[in-house]
C-alpha cells in the first residue's frame, strides 16, 4: 500500500495511531498491553513498527527516554489505562526534568465511562499535568491524527519534554476518515522559537571582551541543540575554559586542554574554585541547578553572568543574570561567533592550573594497590578498555554515577546517559535497553548500583527476549552507598536502612540466560570487560567493590561551592580500614 | 506587590486547571482569578492577580507562556487600566434600618436588587477598595451573605489586548518572529 492511497480513507482510531507514528518516523515502541489499549495492540499487526514488550511500564518510559537521549529522536512508550498509566509516572517525571523528548500513549476507559470510577480508570492527564510538557485526552477517532502530530511537535521542539496522549477505548475502535494533510498541528499559543534582540547580543559581547577570568558552564542544552562544534570554536577562539554539568558531559571533549571537568556537588575542587573566582560566567544550556551552585548567596559573587537558554522561565530563576540570551543555543552562538575576539587568557588558565594543587595526589587512581577493589578503579578500567569505540555508558543514580562522571572521560555527546534532575534509581537498565535499540551498533554499558539494579531488574527478561547485546556492570557494595555516605558525614554513621542483603547477581543473571560473572579483584576487571565485549550476547558482571567508600570531593547540600569535603590526602584508605 | 495579568487562553477543557496548577506548583499565591468568554468563541480571557515581586512577576509570565494553551499574557500592573470587582451583599434591614441602608447604597452608587421583609440585597460594581468601603459601613447592620466575583481588568484608551487565533501549522510557528521580554 503506498502512502498516496492511504491519504484519505476510513480507518479505525487504532490504525490511525500506528499510521501517524510511522509517519512521524517511529520505528520502535516500548510497551505493555492491557484492556483499554487492546484495540491499538490489535491494529499493531498491520504496522512496520517493532514493539518491544517490557516487564513494567516504568521500564517502557525509561527505555523511550534512553532511546531519545541516545539518538536525539522522540522515544515512544505505550501502556494501558489505570495502573499501566500510573506506572509510567516516574519515567515521565524523569524525562521532564532532563528535557527528554518522549511521547507516552495510554489507553483510557470508554468515553462514556469516564468519571464513573470504572475498572482501571485513572485520570492520567490530571495525574501527569505537572510532569508533562503537555498532555491530551482523546475521545474521538477523528482527533487521533492531529493530536499525535501535535504531541511529536511539542515533544521535540523548543525545550524538549514528555507528552502524554490518553486515548479512550472507543476512540481507538471507532472509524473516521483519515487525512494526514488536514491534521496539521494547531498550536496558536506555542512559541518554541524565541531569539534574542541585537542589543542583548552587544551587551553579551561587551561582557565577554572585558572579562579577564571567564568560564563557560556547559550544560545538556549543548547536546540537545547540537552545538558541540560552536561551543568548541567559541571556547578556543576566546580562550575560555569549560566546566560541565553532569548532563553536559560529552558536550565538550574531556581531553581538550580547555576542559576543566564536572562542576558542582561532586565536581573537582579546582573546577568549583575556578567558578568562584571567575569574573564572568557563560551559562550555555544549563539551569543553575542547586547541585551545581551550592549556596546561592555565595555563588560566583564576583562574576557577571550571561545565560544562553531556550526556556525563558529559566532566566533569573535561581541565579540573577546580567544578560539573558533566550533562544536556541546553536543559533545564538552562530550569531555571536563572528564577533568574538581572540583574547590571550593564559594568565587565567595558568592560575587555574595552580588551583589543581594536590588533587592528583588525592586521586583514588594514584593510591597504592591495597588489594581492595574500588568502584573508581572499575570505572576507570572500563573507560580505558572502551574509550576508542562507539560506547554509550548508561548509569543509575548514586555513588557509582558520580564516580562514572569523575573517572569515565567522555569525548562525544550522547556517550553518557544518566538521570540528573530527578535522580531516578532504577533508570539505568531500562534506559540502557532503549539506548541499544536506538543505536544497535554501539557498545552499551549499563553501570548500576546494587540498589538501583533491583528496582527494575525485571527488564533483564526484555534484554533476553529482544536478543539485545547490553553489558551490565553492577557496582555492588552491599549498601545504598550515597545515602550511607550522607549518614556517614551528617548523621553520625547511623546507617539506618542502608545495608542491603543481596542475592547472588551472577546466579540471577544466569537464571535469565545471561552470561554472568563476579569480580572481586582489580586484576580481574580488564579481562572481565574484554570477555564481555567479545561475547555475542548480553553479559552481567557483578563487581564486589569496597563497602564503605566515599565520593570525594563533596559540597554539602546548602554549603558554598568552595567549601568542599576533600578526600584526606594522607590517609589513603577509607573508613572501612580505620 | 499585587500584579495584575490579562491572560488569553484557548477555550478548551482543562485549561483553567493547567493555569491554576501552575501557580500551585511554582508556589505563587493567587489573590484572584476570573475567567470568562471573549468576543471570539475559541478564546477565553482570564484576569489574575498575584502577590509577587518584580522577578517573580517576570517568571510567572514566562511560566504562563510555557503552557501550550496560553495565547497571550500581559502584565498590566503599571498601566492605566479599569479594574472592576462585583459584589452582592445581603444586609439585615428591618423597618428602622432600611432607610439608612438605602442611603448608604446610594452614596456608593450601589443598586438594590432584592427587597425582602427582613433584608436588602445590594449590588455594587467598582474597584476593590470601594466595595471594601461599602462592606465596612454595612457591617453594623448585619451582613447576612456576600459574594464577590474577583476582579476583571482592561487597559484604558488605545492599548488593547487582542489575540489572533488564525490556524497555525508547525511551519507557521517556526516562521513566526516572536520575542518577549523575560
Amino acid at each position: 500500500m503506498t502512502r498516496q492511497s492511504v491519504t484519505r480513507q476510513s480507518m479505525t482510531g487504532a490504525s490511525i495511531l500506528w499510521e501517524c507514528l510511522e509517519r512521524e518516523g517511529v520505528q520502535h515502541v516500548f510497551g505493555y498491553p492491557g484492556g483499554a489499549i487492546l484495540p491499538a495492540y490489535d491494529a499493531l499487526k498491520g504496522s512496520k513498527i517493532h514493539h518491544i514488550l517490557v516487564r513494567h511500564e516504568q521500564g517502557a518510559t525509561h527505555m523511550a527516554d534512553g532511546y531519545a537521549r541516545a539518538s536525539g529522536q522522540v522515544g515512544v512508550a505505550v501502556a494501558t489505562s489505570g495502573p499501566g498509566a500510573t506506572n509510567m509516572v516516574t519515567g515521565i517525571a524523569t524525562a521532564m526534568l532532563d528535557s527528554s523528548p518522549i511521547v507516552c500513549i495510554t489507553g483510557q476507559v470508554g468515553s462514556k465511562l469516564i468519571g464513573s470510577d470504572a475498572f482501571q480508570e485513572t485520570d492520567i492527564t490530571g495525574v501527569t499535568l505537572p510532569i508533562t510538557k503537555h498532555n491530551y485526552l482523546v475521545t474521538h477517532a477523528s482527533e487521533v491524527a492531529r493530536t499525535i502530530r501535535e504531541a511529536f511537535y511539542v515533544a521535540r521542539s523548543g525545550r524538549p519534554g514528555p507528552v502524554l496522549v490518553d486515548i479512550t477505548k472507543d476512540a481507538q475502535q471507532s472509524t473516521c476518515e483519515f487525512d494526514w494533510e488536514a491534521a496539521k498541528p494547531q498550536l496558536p499559543g506555542y512559541r518554541p522559537d524565541l531569539s534574542p534582540d541585537r542589543k542583548e547580543y552587544e551587551q553579551a559581547l561587551e561582557l565577554i571582551h572585558n572579562s579577564k577570568r571567564p568560564v563557560i558552564l556547559a550544560g545538556h542544552g549543548i547536546i540537545i541543540s547540537g552545538a558541540m562544534n560552536e561551543v568548541r570554536e567559541f571556547a578556543e577562539r576566546a580562550g575560555i575554559p569549560v566546566a560541565l554539568t553532569l548532563l553536559g558531559l560529552g558536550a565538550f571533549p574531556a581531553s581538550h586542554p580547555l576542559n576543566l571537568g564536572m562542576m558542582g556537588m561532586h565536581g573537582e575542587a579546582w573546577v568549583n574554585h575556578t567558578i568562584q573566582e571567575a569574573d564572568l560566567l557563560l551559562a550555555f544550556g544549563m539551569r543553575f541547578d542547586d547541585r551545581v551552585t551550592g549556596n546561592l548567596k555565595t555563588y560566583a559573587s564576583n562574576a557577571k553572568k550571561i545565560h544562553i537558554e531556550i526556556d525563558p522561565a529559566e532566566i533569573n530563576k535561581n541565579v540573577k543574570v546580567d544578560v539573558p540570551l533566550v533562544g536556541d543555543l546553536r543559533e545564538v552562538l552562530h550569531e555571536l561567533l563572528p564577533h568574538v575576539e581572540s583574547i590571550d587568557r593564559s594568565e587565567w588558565l595558568d592560575s587555574i592550573d595552580r588551583l589543581k594543587g594536590d588533587a592528583a595526589v588525592r586521586d583514588i587512581q594514584n593510591l597504592p594497590d591495597s588489594g581492595h577493589l574500588y568502584a573508581a578503579h572499575v570505572i576507570n578500567d572500563l573507560w580505558r578498555e572502551t574509550r576508542d569505540g562507539d560506547t554509550v555508558v548508561v548509569t543509575d543514580v548514586g555513588q557509582h554515577q558520580m564516580w562514572e562522571a569523575q573517572y569515565y572521560k567522555h569525548e562525544k555527546p550522547r556517550s553518557l546517559i544518566t538521570s540528573g534532575g530527578l535522580g531516578t534509581m532504577g533508570f539505568a537498565l531500562p534506559a540502557g535497553i532503549g539506548a541499544k535499540v536506538a543505536r544497535p551498533e554501539a557498545d552499551v554499558w549499563v553501570v548500576v548500583g546494587d540498589g538501583g539494579f533491583q528496582m527494575t531488574l525485571c527488564e533483564l527478561a526484555t534484554i533476553v527476549q529482544e536478543k539485545l547485546k547490553v553489558n551490565i556492570a553492577i557496582i555492588n557494595n552491599g549498601f545504598l552507598g550515597m545515602v550511607r555516605q550522607w549518614q556517614e558525614f551528617f548523621y553520625e554513621r547511623n546507617y539506618a536502612a542502608t545495608p542491603l542483603l543481596n542475592p547472588d547477581f551472577a546466579k540471577l543473571g544466569e537464571a535469565y540466560g545471561i552470561r554472568s560473572m563476579t569480580v572481586t579483584e582489580r586484576s580481574q576487571v580488564v579481562p572481565s570487560v574484554q570477555s564481555a565485549r567479545q561475547h555475542d550476547g548480553p553479559v552481567l558482571i557483578n563487581f564486589r567493590v569496597e563497602q564503605e567508600d566515599t565520593v570525594y570531593p563533596m559540597v554539602a547540600a546548602g554549603a558554598s561551592l568552595h567549601e568542599m569535603i576533600r578526600r584526606p590526602s594522607k590517609i589513603v584508605e577509607t573508613a572501612a580500614d580505620e | 506587590m499585587l500584579n495584575t495579568y490579562v491572560v488569553y487562553v484557548e477555550n478548551k477543557p482543562g485549561v483553567l486547571t493547567r493555569v491554576a496548577s501552575l501557580f500551585r506548583r511554582r508556589a505563587f499565591n493567587i489573590d484572584s482569578l476570573t475567567v470568562g468568554r471573549t468576543e471570539k468563541p475559541e478564546v477565553s480571557r482570564m484576569t489574575i492577580t498575584v502577590d509577587a515581586d518584580q522577578d517573580q512577576a517576570r517568571r510567572i509570565e514566562a511560566n504562563l507562556y510555557k503552557l501550550v494553551n496560553v495565547l497571550l499574557v500581559e502584565n498590566i500592573t503599571n498601566q492605566p487600566a479599569i479594574v472592576r470587582d462585583l459584589a452582592m451583599i445581603k444586609v439585615a434591614a428591618t423597618h428602622e434600618a432600611r432607610s439608612h441602608v438605602l442611603e448608604l447604597a446610594s452614596v456608593f452608587r450601589a443598586r438594590v436588587v432584592d427587597v425582602a421583609p427582613e433584608s436588602l440585597t445590594i449590588e455594587i460594581t467598582g474597584a476593590e477598595d470601594k466595595i471594601d468601603g461599602l462592606l465596612e459601613v454595612l457591617r453594623p447592620y448585619g451582613v447576612l451573605e456576600m459574594v464577590r466575583t474577583g476582579i476583571v481588568a482592561m487597559r484604558r484608551g488605545k492599548s488593547s489586548s487582542t489575540v489572533s487565533t488564525a490556524t497555525t501549522t508547525d511551519q507557521d510557528v517556526a516562521e513566526e518572529d516572536v520575542s518577549h521580554s523575560v
